[in-house]
Formats: C-alpha cells, sequence, structure tokens
C-alpha cells in the first residue's frame, strides 16, 4: 500500500496531536508520582525520568495524624452520594421517561438548568439548610450537598437512556409473566447498567474530588475528606509547604479512581456494544 | 383455543374515546384480522384482548369467563410486537424461556419446550446468539418461539411483517399461515393495515374505522359485500372505482362502486365510453385507466397482455350483478 505524501502529513499530524493530548493530560499526574518518591531536597531538582527512590513521603502520609480516617471518609461520602443518587435518578428518570404528564419536559429543562448554577452560588444558602437539618460537621452535609449536585446531570442521563429503550421490551416481559420487581432486576438493570456504571462513575469522580463543600462544611479534622486533608496538610514550620507527602497522598487518592475508571471503561464499552437494542 | 366476546367495549385515553363501543365475537381457533387505516385503533383493541391496557367500559371474556381485570400473563396470551421486542441482552435460548423460568418451570420441561418451538421454526442452529447477531426475518421467527413457548391460549400478532422487506413478508405470511394450520385449534389475533396481508390470512376479518367496527366477515363477505362504502374502497386492489353525480343517478343511487374486473369492453351499446389515458401492466393482468368524466378515471382490468393503445375510444359495460350501490350515507342498497 503507498500513500500519497498528502495521506502521510495527515497520518503524521493526527499522531502528533494524539502525543500532544497524551502528554498535556498525563504529565501532571506523571510528575506528581516522580516528585512523590523523592526525598529531602531532590524534590527542588527538576528531572523528566526516575533518578531515586523513595517510600518516605508514603509512610509520612500514612502515619500522619487523620489521613486514613479522611480516605475512609472519602469513601464513605462518595459511596452513599453514589448509591442515593442512583437510586433517586433510576425512579425519577422511570417517570420521566415512561410516565406521560404534563410539565413533563418544562420539568425536563428545569433539572438541566439547575445543573448551572455555580457552587458558589448556592454555598451560603446550603450552608444555611445543613445548619437548619444539623447535619453540620457530620459526613451527611456533603452527601446531601453531592446528591444536589450530581442528580440533575444523572436524572438528565439516565432519562435519555431509558427513552431510548422499547417500552415494548417491558410489555413482552409483562405478557411473559414478569413482576415489576422482575421487570427492574432482570430487564431494566441489565439494560441500563452501562448507563448506571457510567454515572455512577462520574458521580463518585465529582464527590471524591470535590473541595469548597467539603471544606465549608466541615471543620473537626476527623470529619475532613481527602481534598480538604491535602490542602491542609503541614510541615514541620509555618514556612515549609510539604510537597512530598503532598504528591504521595495525591497519588494515593488518585491511583484507585484511575483503577476503578480502566476496569469499568471495558465494561462500559462492552456493555454498550452488547446492548445494541434496535441492532 | 379461547373464544373471545367484546361487549360495547370502549378505551379512553384521557378525554380521548379511542375505542368508541366495540361488540365481537372471536370463535374458538379462528385467524381474526383487525384491519383499517392507521391510527383507527387496531393496536389499541389488541392491547385490550392482550391486558396491556384494561377496558374504560364494557366487557370482555374469554371462554365465558370475564378477563376485565385479569393480568396479561394469567389470561394465556402469547404477542408478538412489530418491533419484534426480543429482550436484548439474552440469547435466543433465554429470550424464549423467560415466560417458563418466570413461571418455575422445570429445566427439562424448558429445554424440551425450547426445542419443540425452535424445530418448529427452524431456528436450533441460532439458540446461542444474541438479538443483535440476528437478521430482521430470524428475529422475527424468534419472537413467534417466544410466543410458542408460552403454549397461549390465545395469540396477537401486531403488524408482524411490518418492518420486513417485501420477499420476507411473503415468505413469513406463508409461515404465519402454515402455523396457524400446525398449531390447530389457537385463537389467533392478527392486527394489519394492509388490506392484503388481511385477505390472504384471515379466517374472518373485522375492519375498524375511527374505533368502531365497521364490518366483520370472511374475506370473501367483505369482498362481494361491502358493508359501507369505507368497507368497499378498503379492501381489495386496485381500488374499487366509485362515480357519483349523473353515472350515480342513472343507477338510482348516490355513489355506484364496481371493481375493475366487473367492467367489460363492448362497442355495441356501450354504457360508458372514454379515452385510455393510462396503462400499468403487472404482467398477469393489464390496468387500463378509462377517462369517462367522472372524478377519477376508471381503472378496469384486461386479463393478459393485449396492450391498449395510449389515447384509444374505447366502450365500457359494467356486469349488472356485481354493481355496488350506495346511498348517501354510505349504505349499500340491495
Ligand atoms: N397510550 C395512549 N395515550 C393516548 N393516546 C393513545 C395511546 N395509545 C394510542 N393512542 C391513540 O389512539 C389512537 C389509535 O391508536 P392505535 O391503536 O395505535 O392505532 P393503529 O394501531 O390502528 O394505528 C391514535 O389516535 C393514538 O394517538
Ligand atoms: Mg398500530
Amino acid at each position: 500500500m503507498t500513500r500519497t505524501p498528502w495521506e502521510w502529513t495527515r497520518l503524521i499530524g493526527f499522531y502528533a496531536l494524539v502525543v500532544v493530548i497524551v502528554v498535556i493530560s498525563i504529565f501532571p499526574f506523571y510528575y506528581a508520582i516522580l516528585t512523590s518518591f523523592k526525598s529531602g531536597t531532590a524534590i527542588f531538582e527538576i528531572n523528566y525520568l526516575p533518578v531515586d527512590f523513595s517510600v518516605q513521603n508514603y509512610i509520612t502520609v500514612m502515619t500522619g495524624r487523620n489521613f486514613i480516617r479522611s480516605v475512609i471518609n472519602s469513601v464513605f461520602i462518595s459511596g452513599v452520594t453514589v448509591l442515593l443518587a442512583l437510586f433517586l435518578a433510576v425512579t425519577a428518570s422511570y417517570a420521566l421517561s415512561r410516565v406521560r404528564f404534563r410539565g413533563r419536559s418544562l420539568l425536563l429543562i428545569t433539572i438541566l438548568g439547575v445543573s448551572m448554577f455555580p457552587q458558589i452560588a448556592v454555598l451560603a444558602g446550603l450552608f444555611e439548610l445543613i445548619r437548619f437539618l444539623g447535619i453540620y460537621n457530620t459526613p451527611w452535609a456533603m452527601v446531601l450537598s453531592y446528591t444536589i449536585f450530581t442528580l440533575p446531570f444523572t436524572v438528565w442521563v439516565l432519562t435519555t437512556f431509558m427513552r431510548d429503550l422499547p417500552i415494548e421490551i417491558e410489555e413482552a416481559a409483562i405478557i411473559d409473566g414478569a413482576t415489576p420487581w422482575n421487570i427492574i432486576t432482570k430487564v431494566f438493570m441489565p439494560l441500563l447498567w452501562p448507563a448506571l456504571v457510567t454515572t455512577g462513575l462520574l458521580a463518585f469522580i465529582g464527590a471524591w474530588n470535590e473541595f469548597l463543600f467539603a471544606l465549608t462544611f466541615t471543620i473537626s479534622e476527623t470529619q475532613r475528606t481527602v481534598p480538604v486533608a491535602i490542602a491542609l496538610l503541614s510541615g514541620a514550620s509555618e514556612q515549609e509547604i510539604p510537597w512530598g507527602p503532598i504528591m504521595a497522598a495525591s497519588v494515593i487518592v488518585t491511583v484507585p479512581l484511575v483503577i476503578l475508571v480502566l476496569i469499568f471503561q471495558r465494561k462500559i464499552v462492552a456493555g454498550l456494544t452488547a446492548g445494541g437494542v434496535k441492532g | 383455543m379461547a373464544e373471545i366476546i367484546l361487549k360495547n367495549v370502549t378505551k379512553s385515553f384521557g378525554q380521548i374515546e379511542v375505542i368508541k363501543g366495540v361488540d365481537l365475537l372471536i370463535k374458538k381457533g379462528e385467524f381474526m384480522v383487525f384491519v383499517g387505516p392507521s391510527g383507527c385503533g387496531k393496536s389499541t383493541m389488541l392491547r385490550l384482548i392482550s391486558g396491556l391496557e384494561s377496558i374504560t367500559t364494557g366487557e370482555m371474556t374469554f371462554d365465558g369467563e370475564v378477563v376485565n381485570n385479569v393480568i396479561p400473563s394469567k389470561r394465556g396470551v402469547a404477542m408478538v410486537f412489530q418491533s419484534y421486542a426480543l429482550y436484548p441482552h439474552m440469547n435466543v435460548y433465554n429470550n424464549m424461556a423467560f415466560g417458563m423460568k418466570l413461571a418455575k418451570s422445570g429445566t427439562g420441561d424448558i429445554k424440551q419446550r425450547v426445542e419443540e418451538a425452535a424445530k418448529l421454526l427452524q431456528i436450533e442452529h441460532l439458540l446461542d446468539r444474541l438479538p443483535k447477531q440476528l437478521s430482521g426475518g430470524q428475529r422475527q421467527r424468534v419472537a413467534i418461539g417466544r410466543a410458542i413457548v408460552r403454549d397461549p391460549r390465545v395469540f396477537l400478532f401486531d403488524e408482524p411483517l411490518s418492518n420486513l422487506d417485501a420477499a420476507l413478508r411473503v415468505a413469513t405470511r406463508l409461515e404465519i399461515a402454515k402455523l396457524h394450520h400446525d398449531m390447530g385449534d389457537v385463537t389467533m389475533i392478527y392486527v394489519t393495515h394492509d388490506q392484503v396481508e388481511a385477505m390472504t390470512l384471515a379466517d374472518r376479518i373485522c375492519v375498524l374505522r375511527d374505533g368502531y367496527v365497521e364490518q366483520v366477515g370472511t374475506p370473501s363477505e367483505l369482498y362481494e359485500k361491502p358493508d359501507s362504502i369505507f368497507v368497499a374502497g378498503f379492501i381489495g386492489s386496485p381500488k374499487m372505482n366509485f362515480l357519483e353525480g349523473e353515472f350515480a343517478d342513472a343507477f338510482d343511487c348516490s355513489t355506484l362502486g364496481i371493481r375493475s374486473e366487473h367492467i367489460d369492453f363492448c362497442d355495441e351499446n356501450p354504457v360508458w365510453q372514454g379515452e385510455v389515458v393510462h396503462t400499468e401492466d403487472v404482467g398477469s393482468d393489464n390496468y387500463i385507466f378509462v377517462e369517462i368524466g367522472s372524478k377519477e378515471p376508471l381503472i378496469v382490468r384486461s386479463p393478459g397482455r393485449k396492450g391498449s393503445v395510449y389515447g384509444m375510444k374505447v366502450g365500457l359495460k359494467p356486469q349488472d350483478q356485481h354493481l355496488h350501490r350506495f346511498n348517501r350515507e354510505g349504505r349499500p342498497i340491495r
């Protein structure tokens, strides 16, 4: 197969672009990993390849006050947020996609509109609400606010997804003698789960990374989530920023996410192609 | 194998009445076809019988038992949907076995029934495939197979052939007819908007229009003795010729209907005269369009292939015993 010069140019241009994008998105994380394994003043030397391998930073972080506790808080809050958001979103989007009622499209537009508010705009109001509910400085403050911010997107995605599932499949199941519970577990979930995984994962990442609410709604160190804990890591003196431990902590909390995405990404693709409702 | 009786059945969606009072008897083991233009309520009727929709007023019985509030799976119905509605995540075997599994039948039983049905429909080699790996015709068979496995009293089809291409449609039509023979005494109800499908498959046809039953009868009854202009025009291809005004006055009616095959060419004392404006040769027959001064040209069938010349003047004469005369309300004068 021979290529014309023009085709060569296009091919090279394409891969050059791919390389640029990969470098831009991967490099910061790569550099964080590199830095986290350095010790002492080596941190302030710039090199792009590993020169030094020390796990000292990791030990410092893990044995530091309350870091493990923060990770547990984060896992709990993100996990509960995902479960709550998915439960509410599945039921809501079932209604929005299957039940005809007046004002349905207006409601959908409103839901999407809500997701456009910046966090800072609702911070004060949310703070009042949380004080009123008496959940200030507890994990539930974060669960509540993250669920509020995740739901619009989740509902929107699941609604469009459910709308595309032919209603006749549900009806075929009813004729086959399926109860509503059977329909949900044996027909709906298997078909919906690529969408559930995708939205659930995004909700998890959103909750895991969130900083502003987590900082505002907690006061004691034992209630902090990981992003806040990392930001507030302090060194030996006020003037010292502990770059090494910060990088180590960042890697520790990022790696699980990357693994999670990699695992599910393959399944999402598999699920989407196997789902092929219309085919 | 059930006798289904509908007594003054209506169905409303909110304010809109879609089925406006239907009385109908469907006999045991009959092949009944609902036919009518799009939007007349055929699917709604089928869904009422299946139990997917509940009737608003009236009464429906299966073998004498009132089923108004009986859920679909307890009615012993099976349905084949227009879009096949196979479960996309299950292979063919599981698609067909799903109903029996829900009913907690034994594995051996299920296997036997699924394999029998698969054999009947010649899809044994497809049992391991997913729906997306099947062609349209194969999916259709699987959908029918799934219905057979349920061993229903009543088989419901909602336009099952409309997603297939023309050749496959004819072949599948034949197989559905054969299926009805093989399954003996299962009642089948089949919805279509295609009158040819209705004529070729049905024991009896029920013509629906705007939520009312226009006429129920065997294909030949509908063809020969239509109860209204609507039925006369709907059944038969090409469409029946309708003449109004002075053409109808000459026969003491408000609308005169005559089918293309019931008009003869004649040179002496013709009833109508006109010029050939168009011809359609479909191979077995030759349809000749004659402009006689009515609203639309008269279509006349001329058997064999002898072509008429465009622009030729011809004389025509209807066969008296095949005239359909209708009054102002569109009802026949007999
Ligand atoms: N669930 C529903 N809600 C409101 N109107 C409906 C519903 N289902 C059907 N209809 C209306 O009832 C009429 C008949 O529909 P249908 O039975 O599907 O017609 P057909 O199958 O003969 O084409 C249509 O006008 C349709 O808009
Ligand atoms: Mg329909």
